[in-house]
């Protein structure tokens, strides 16, 4: 019956804002469905008897469940279907790589264009009114605290705590969540910028699990102001580590610490935690420049070339080593960013960078590449142009190439096992670390990854932790 | 919420101020040579102060500060039982100290505060400790009876001679170094041309030499990297992996320049709350 009908081969364009008008305010990209957009894309949907759909899912969401919901106008039923396995749906319709997962294995994809699966959750999420913070945190009707015996410390306030904290609160449990910055939220927060999630949308979630009783202790560093052994002592009876991404890398290319050189990590934090975009009214300062080039062409480069734009500046570049279509991030971000203008200066590698009056960045040099075979990566490798080097005027650079972990609660529990590239070795299964009932998950396990791998491992601590306390 | 100011203390009047902040978790774990990241109200800046004294009993740190922006302009507008919007720490690695000898302890300026906790800790250890300080003038010397309460050997120099040596705490400490046979270190605190001199100083005669970086920072917990500075010839953070580095490792020049990146917007903050203070007659 449903593959009788006809089916639509493109799928329901998102509406967004203009180009040009965006690359001048701070305001939201993706303007979400409407109702209309939402029904006739719903309807794309075939309703496979086997979906392929939801094992691309990190958490697992049922995807052909929702949709159906949807198609039949059931909002609610759609909102709780998801709910069920995914505490942040508002955050991943808008920010998860769908195109690699729940979209990239719809079975329309391989002849039409996929269902806009992201897109949907983002409608339902975004639509559905919630009557209490239960409701808008778990996928249970009721969730009082019942159990104040029970109490688990999570460590950092991101995405993988966050859903750590959900799903017990939910349950019954008490939950203290620390801290190291002064808001909760994480990479929400400090680094996805206000144009592709907006703040209100976290504090929304926020919200809910702090009316659950989940108590958000800012200011508090694992590792420094409190240790892991002091929460155990206190009587935690389980503890999560989800303190994310560490320190940013450098190039390692001379002038890489003359002014106007930042970490994406540095740049981000400060327009977007210290809402530098608003200032004087806010005291924190961004650097002001002109011509900038980002270095890395990940999601997080994207995020800063498309901010600096945002800044004022007058000519953005992305210079990268590859070409485009090695481009590690989202081909939405990268659409996105060439639709306002920014340049993509591909087969660059950077060589040095230059500086003038007080050490101030004027110029940077890079290294022609042209692309070879593929590597360990599987992307196709850059190989150095002997000879061919090439002066780009800047005035700022911003390094977006990864990060290390960050040594300070590691360095503070040195019972921590932990794998070959320095991050916490954790159980695939229980996301148990190698002191008992003290599990981890996130960034500081995988390396940097997606807010959704990281809800993934912090609901698969949950449930552990659940299963053992209850 | 927030972090009550239980006693404020005006040091050099309209210039360098105390506060005592109730802060149980953080005086709990505070050791020689820890920072805080404080904000003072919702849209303020994160800034880093060292802790110049803890009480653990009590709960409480000290922090002093010299008025030179925005930040500290408002936080001088504060008084005794008011509240600072968000205190982090401690942070950083905590001052090496071992018993090891005698050891020089040289501040300047506000710096003498943090030099005055690291030298604490070093008397505690059982190292001798000659304590150096020095300021423009007398009225500007800070701590002086706090340690010499605790180091009998106290120096002082002043620019225009109005208390101890007339001229600079280098020219003391030269002396010292020639006299003294076996100094094991010398603790540096204070302004970066200070420090920087005190590493000049101090490398003929071969004399392990620590100095504390006040670089800019915004998170203090390692995230960004803007506190960066060339060690050896090797990048590091001072929010984790310092803020005491081997003085004669250090790139002062680059530290410099680098504490000079964001001078034209600070400039810009602190018109703006100036005139904004006297729009309230404060």
């Amino acid at each position: 019956m449903a593959n009788k009908k006809k089916i639509i081969p493109t799928r329901t364009p998102m509406p967004h804002q203009d180009a040009v008008q965006r690359g001048a305010n701070f305001e939201e990209v993706a303007l979400g469905y409407t109702k209309e957009n939402a029904m006739l894309e719903a309807s794309r949907c075939l309703q496979c008897k086997k979906p392929l759909c939801q094992d691309g899912c990190p958490v697992n969401i049922d995807i052909k469940g929702f949709i159906g919901a949807l198609a039949e106008d059931n909002l609610e039923d759609a909102y709780t279907i998801i709910r069920r396995t995914n505490s942040l749906p508002a955050v991943c319709g808008r920010v998860c790589p769908q195109e690699t997962q729940c979209e990239g294995k719809c079975i329309l994809g391989k002849k039409f264009e996929p269902v806009a699966i992201g897109r949907l959750e983002r409608y339902v999420a975004d639509t559905y009114a919630a009557e209490s913070a239960c409701e808008e945190v778990t996928d249970l009707s009721t969730c009082a605290l019942e159990r104040e015996d029970l109490k688990v410390a999570c460590i950092g306030a991101g995405p993988s705590s966050l859903t750590v904290a959900g799903y017990l609160a939910g349950r019954g449990i008490k939950v203290d969540v620390f801290e190291a910055l002064h808001e909760p939220g994480g990479v929400l927060v400090y680094g996805i910028p206000e144009f592709r999630l907006p703040k209100s949308i976290v504090s929304r979630e926020l919200g809910g699990l702090e009316e659950l009783g989940v108590t958000f202790k800012p200011n508090w560093v694992g590792g420094q102001t409190i240790t892991i052994q002091d929460m155990l002592e206190e009587g935690y009876n389980a503890i999560f580590i989800g303190v994310g991404a560490g320190l940013p890398r450098f190039l390692g290319v001379d002038g890489e610490n003359l002014v106007g050189v930042f970490s994406a990590n540095e740049y981000l934090t400060r327009v977007n935690l210290g809402r530098a975009y608003d200032f004087p009214n806010y005291d924190t300062p961004a650097y002001q420049a002109k011509k900038v080039v980002v270095l890395g062409a990940g999601n997080v480069a994207m995020d800063a070339a498309r901010t600096a734009l945002r800044m004022g500046a007058e000519e953005v570049s992305i210079v990268y080593r590859r070409s485009e279509d090695e481009m590690p991030a989202r081909r939405e971000e990268i659409d996105h960013a060439v639709e306002e203008g920014i340049k993509l200066r591909c087969l660059c590698g950077p060589l040095a960078f230059h500086g003038g009056e007080m050490d101030r960045l004027t110029s940077m040099s890079v290294q022609k590449m042209e692309l070879g075979e593929p590597d360990d990566s599987g992307r196709c490798s850059p190989i150095c142009i002997e000879g061919a080097t090439e002066k780009v005027e800047c005035d700022m650079a911003i390094i977006a190439v990864g990060t290390r972990p960050n040594p300070i609660l590691l360095e503070a529990t040195p019972d921590l096992g932990l794998n070959k590239w320095g991050y916490i070795e954790a159980d695939p299964e229980t996301g148990e670390t190698s002191i008992p009932n003290v599990f981890a998950g996130g960034d500081i396990v995988t390396g940097a990854a997606t807010v959704i791998s990281a809800m993934g491992a912090g609901r698969r601590a949950a449930k552990e932790i659940a299963s053992r306390l209850l | 919420m927030g972090y009550t100011i239980l006693k404020k203390k005006e040091l050099i009047p309209g210039q360098t101020s105390l506060m005592v902040i109730d802060a149980p978790q953080i005086a709990k774990k505070a050791k020689s040579g820890n920072f805080v990241m404080l904000r003072v109200s919702e849209h303020g800046e994160r800034i880093p102060l060292t802790i110049a004294d803890c009480d653990k009993e009590n709960g409480t740190i000290s922090i002093v500060y010299l008025v030179v922006g925005k930040t500290t302009a408002e936080m001088n507008t504060l008084n005794q039982g008011d509240e600072l919007l968000d205190v982090c720490g401690p942070l950083g690695k905590p001052t090496h100290i071992e018993k090891q000898g005698t050891v020089i302890c040289v501040g300047g300026g506000t710096g003498i505060a943090a030099m005055h906790h690291i030298a604490k800790g070093h008397v505690a250890a059982g190292n001798r400790v000659i304590a150096i300080v020095g300021a423009r003038s007398k009225e500007l010397l800070l701590f002086c009876t706090e340690l010499s309460s605790f180091c009998p050997e106290l120096r002082i120099a002043t620019d225009d001679g109005s208390e101890g040596h007339k001229g600079f705490v280098t020219e003391v400490l030269t002396d010292i170094l020639e006299t003294e046979d076996e100094v094991a270190e010398v603790v540096a605190i204070g302004p970066v041309p200070m420090m920087e001199a005190v590493c000049k100083v101090t490398k003929p005669f071969n004399v392990k030499t620590t100095v504390s970086l006040n670089s800019i920072m915004v998170d203090g917990i390692g995230m960004c990297g803007a506190c960066r500075c060339t060690v050896g010839g090797k990048t590091l953070f001072a929010c984790v992996d310092g803020p005491e580095f081997d003085g004669h490792e250090v790139d002062f020049g680059e530290l410099k320049s680098r504490l000079w990146q964001f001078k034209q917007q600070e400039e810009e903050s602190m018109e703006r709350f100036t005139q904004e203070c006297q729009c309230n007659g404060k």
